[in-house]
């Protein structure tokens, strides 16, 4: 088993672990987390595959975009916290 | 346990669970077989690189995306565009908090933002002949969009309601506009004259990481700019 | 045994941890995050399985995944804007049949 494909496994096995994580944590925002993070080494598994492109693409695409815009709807969400409704403006930050 | 489909409260119960993992199993046995059998690869790595000097592009991927498979590209753009008029139907765009942002936010922003319309560029120019490309130009100055919106900046004057709008379909325009026209010349529908097919692709390239900015960007703002000032 | 062939089987993975959490969790929001895991998963099986010679590397397929990322996001952003309209109008972020259900989204540790 040479280098690469020690590597190739490694990336594999996080790969599968953090998805399964992600899809599987109590707690939404830590599931999202773990989403981006997967994001980002699927894009080093598009370099190992020989897709710089492709790689490019999750990691401001499918990482980065898809990321803010799953952490801002969680953000929100009606009631997430007494204080806070989805669409009132007034109340402070209660840190992001 | 008891064997039932839904629980109580609808949890999913023993049987959805079973039935669900077997027919999961059963997917997998079928692609495992598939991705293990025997068969000739051979791809079509040799078909474009045969006609790559003659698509326009150096990088095959771009080849590929704006010329062999521009069809694909129009279409995607197409999606795209839908899926911010989607939006929009939606509703207006949840309000922003107007807090005070995190001095970290204010001065990464700083560099950040002046440095993506570089990268930007240089994604679009480098995706003829490097990795690079429209799409992955135009996330990068979305990203500096976000940036821009979590910072909680507002711009002085109201902008009037045409850029976005503008901005949003100027791609899907371009494109249009180039696979219609040439068949201006007698050609079929996205079919480029052979020593325009550079220019043509930088040209829709352009326009498309345009609108894939403005998209991207509308797609994180999530709803109708707001009309009232 | 190439690199290829095994990102390929990691896709074909995700694609089943993808397909159980989409069924079996009511938060929507966690469905948005199943159903692109389950894209991820896909995308690696058509460059992975393309990749499987270990020879040279064929750009059809690294095309279509790239206008897969930008069709899922699409799918993405207007399927998240409509559960926060869901979550508006009924109080949950969850289908009607799941609204009694545990979410399991707490706040804090």
């Amino acid at each position: 088993m040479n280098a690469g494909l020690l590597l190739d496994t490694l990336l594999v096995l996080i790969l599968l672990w953090l998805a399964w994580a992600a899809l599987a944590s109590r707690d939404l925002f830590r599931g999202i987390v773990l989403f981006i993070a997967f994001g980002l080494v699927l894009s080093m598994a598009w370099v190992r595959l020989g897709a710089p492109d492709v790689a490019l693409a999750e990691a401001a695409i499918g990482a980065g975009l898809t990321g803010a815009l799953l952490l801002a709807t969680w953000g929100r969400l009606p009631g997430r916290n007494g204080r806070r409704g989805g669409q009132d403006d007034s109340g402070d930050e209660n840190g992001d | 346990m008891k064997m039932e489909i839904k629980g109580p409260r609808g949890e999913p119960g023993l049987l959805l669970r079973a039935g669900l993992a077997l027919l999961l199993a059963a997917l997998a046995a079928g692609v495992a077989l598939v991705l293990v059998a025997e068969h000739e690869h051979p791809g079509l790595g040799a078909i474009v690189d045969a006609e790559l000097a003659r698509s326009g592009a150096d990088n095959p991927v771009t080849a590929v995306l704006l010329n062999f498979r521009a069809y694909d590209t129009l279409l995607e753009i197409a999606v795209l565009t839908v899926a911010l008029v989607g939006v929009w139907a939606l509703g207006p765009a949840p309000r922003i908090r107007e807090s005070t942002p995190s001095p970290v936010l204010l001065g990464m922003n700083s560099i950040l933002i002046p440095l993506a319309p570089l990268i930007c560029a240089y994604l679009l120019w480098a995706g003829a002949s490097r990795p690079g490309g429209a799409f992955q130009a135009g996330a990068v100055l979305a990203a500096a969009g976000v940036l821009f919106i979590l910072s909680g900046r507002r711009p002085r004057t109201r902008l009037p309601d045409a850029p976005p709008r503008l901005g949003a379909v100027i791609g899907l325009a371009a494109f249009l506009a180039v696979a219609l026209g040439v068949m201006s010349s007698g050609r079929r529908f996205l079919e480029y004259p052979v020593e325009l097919a550079g220019a043509l692709i930088l040209f829709v390239e352009t326009a498309a990481t345009l609108s894939i900015a403005v998209i991207l960007a509308g797609l994180f703002i999530g709803g109708r700019p707001e009309d009232e000032p | 045994m190439s690199g290829g062939f095994l990102f390929a089987f990691a896709g074909l993975g995700l694609l089943v941890i993808g397909a159980w959490a989409l069924v079996l969790r009511a938060h929507l929001i966690r469905k948005v995050l199943a159903i692109n895991v389950m894209g991820s998963g896909v995308f690696l099986i058509l460059v992975g399985s393309g990749s499987m010679d270990g020879g040279a590397v064929d750009p059809v397929p690294q095309a279509m995944v790239i206008t897969g990322i930008v069709v899922a996001i699409s799918a993405t952003a207007l399927a998240l804007a409509l559960v926060l309209r869901i979550a508006n109008a009924t109080g949950k972020p969850a289908l009607p049949e799941d609204q009694d259900r545990d979410l399991m989204d707490e706040e804090g540790r």
